[in-house]
């Protein structure tokens, strides 16, 4: 008889976007059942954002999510907006959707790092990372932060787009293309890859409907849902770009969406600074002169999925309630679909699948006895034995 | 299936149940309805029109303990809002976790948060303190005087 034991993922790191617990009930290799236990770093932001102003909310939501930090002050900006019943000029509408974008190929840049890792490709993790580095660089130059920009408020943003940047913006753009282009080509064509990912960590999309889950874990399963070309907002509107959807749901598909979807990314750029150079410089913002009573449901598309925010206010100038949900609330609960009946060496990889955002950090802890509680595996283990999953299949392969 | 006509389907469906319709611009609209009326309009929107449940927004106010569902219709950018009023001393309403899985986390979160019962379901326990808070301590609702 198999031995029956659990693993512990987590239980968090206080950097983590959602410090979770997951625990891995398993039959020998085999996944058998999944439960979480939430909360752990708890912030109260809900609450903290009754207590502040709506100018100092920017900067409260900027920090719910390291990596994708522009996600929610660009949905919570939506949802003020909304109430305020206010249209942003066309250049603010440029400069939202360049930063939004160039989030999203930072953030897909990790992911991909990543998963080449847990895979036990660290050559695909080290490029991922280091053309992520001048996404970065860009960042800092256009908004002085390389996270946490610190660039929404309501009604506009906080810096211009200069002229004499957009051609370093553009040459980066052309310059990430091209290692684009390699980094989806080493990862597309491998055999390896491919037999470590297809058919691993499937959803359908009945299973996707059923948990709500979002951006390219839908849109992996076949469902093209995306909040910029389905609630458009920003400049999505004023540029030709496509949804990328794939329809096989496993760890494979949730790769190519995300590989295609930094070309869009680039080209939404792209289009954008060529847009931009039309509209006269600094009219980035427009003067609110009071706020509405009124509710007001924000919406964005985040690197993970749609951010959805829902804003109640009184006329005073905080918010009474200021309801959010990250993508990352509904795809973390398709663990249950995904990861059941998986080996533990392909866990983590479907774990990693969804991009929820403790995957950037040490996440596996230990594998205990269920019976003893004595640990049987430790986290480096965890790993290696996904990684050696691979070896053995790159040998096979020759 | 354009806005005005989900709108109209479920008054079709809901008879009086339906307080109020408020229309805030082309792609925002709520819906108030009698809470006990949640579990058959839920079921028309995801079944039926096929909408996707986003999340629930609680909030307590004078009038009680105050439930907004978000749905989505993605084909057409709507974002509709269920409406319900729950009486302040025995806020309850039946789940949605028995017909999908998406609202099975906010559900055990306003239960934590606002100690609103959720009738039927599947597993109500606390969602994010684990049981480390003091029983009957609801840190989201608010005293008016």
């Amino acid at each position: 008889m198999n031995k029956k034991f659990f693993i512990p993922i987590g239980p968090y790191h206080p950097l983590q976007e959602e410090p979770e617990l997951f625990k891995l009930y398993c039959e020998g290799e085999i996944v058998k059942d999944i439960k979480w236990e939430t909360g752990y770093n708890h912030r109260g932001i809900e609450k903290l954002a009754e207590s502040k102003t709506y100018d100092q909310v920017f900067f409260l939501v900027e920090r719910i999510c390291g990596i994708c930090s522009t996600s929610h002050p660009f949905a919570f900006a939506n949802a003020v907006e909304e109430i305020c019943r206010i249209e942003i000029t066309d250049r603010t509408r440029y400069i939202r959707s360049i930063i939004g974008e160039l989030e999203r190929i930072h953030s897909h840049l990790l992911w991909l790092g990543l998963a080449g890792h847990f895979l036990g490709y660290n050559t695909v993790f080290m490029w991922a990372w280091k053309y992520r580095e001048p996404i970065l660089d860009l960042f800092e130059m256009i908004t002085g932060n390389r996270n946490s920009y610190a660039m929404f408020k309501v009604g506009g943003v906080r810096r211009d787009i200069e002229e004499s940047k957009i051609p370093v913006i553009l040459k980066a753009m052309s310059d990430i293309k091209k290692k684009l282009t390699l980094l989806t080509g080493a990862v597309m064509d491998d055999p390896v890859i491919h037999a470590r990912t297809k058919g691993v960590g499937v959803l359908t999309k009945q299973d996707v409907i059923d948990y709500g889950a979002v951006g390219p874990t839908a849109r992996a399963s076949g469902l093209a849902i995306d909040i910029r070309k389905d609630d458009p907002y920003a400049a999505y509107p004023l540029v030709n770009w496509k949804v990328i959807t794939s329809n096989t749901g496993d760890v494979f598909a949730k790769t190519e969406v995300r590989l295609m979807e930094m070309f869009e990314s680039v080209s939404i750029i792209e289009q954008c600074l060529e847009k931009i150079k039309k509209e006269k410089e600094g009219d980035i913002s427009i003067k609110v002169k009071e706020m509405p009573e009124g509710m007001g449901t924000g919406r964005a598309e985040a690197p993970r999925g749609e951010v959805f925010h829902c804003v109640f206010s009184d006329g005073s100038n905080s918010p009474v309630r200021h309801k959010i949900r990250a993508p990352s609330y509904v795809n973390i609960a398709t663990f249950k679909k995904s990861c059941i009946g998986q080996s533990i060496s392909d866990a983590t990889i479907t774990l990693a699948a969804v991009d929820p955002c403790y995957c950037c950090t040490e996440r596996l802890a230990a594998a205990y006895d269920a019976g003893t509680g004595l640990k049987i595996h430790n986290a480096r283990e965890l790993i290696e034995m996904s990684v050696s999953k691979t070896t053995l299949l790159r040998k096979q392969q020759g | 299936m354009n806005i005005e006509a989900i709108i109209e389907e479920i008054k079709v469906k809901l008879g009086s149940d339906v307080l109020e319709t408020e229309k805030r611009s082309d792609t925002r609209w709520s819906v108030m309805i009698e809470p006990d009326a949640l579990l058959k309009v839920a079921d028309h929107l995801y079944k039926e029109a096929g909408l996707r449940f986003i999340i629930a927004s609680a909030i307590h106010t004078r009038r009680g303990f105050e439930i907004h569902y978000h749905f989505s219709k993605d084909e057409i950018g709507l974002v509709l809002n269920i409406h319900v009023i729950l009486k302040s001393d025995k806020p309850q309403i039946e789940s949605l976790s028995n017909m999908f899985n998406a609202s099975n986390w906010i559900e055990r979160e306003m239960h934590e948060l606002f100690g609103i019962d959720f009738l039927n379901h599947p597993n109500q326990e606390k969602l994010i303190s684990e049981g480390n808070w003091a029983e009957g301590v609801y840190p989201y609702r608010k005293e008016f005087k």
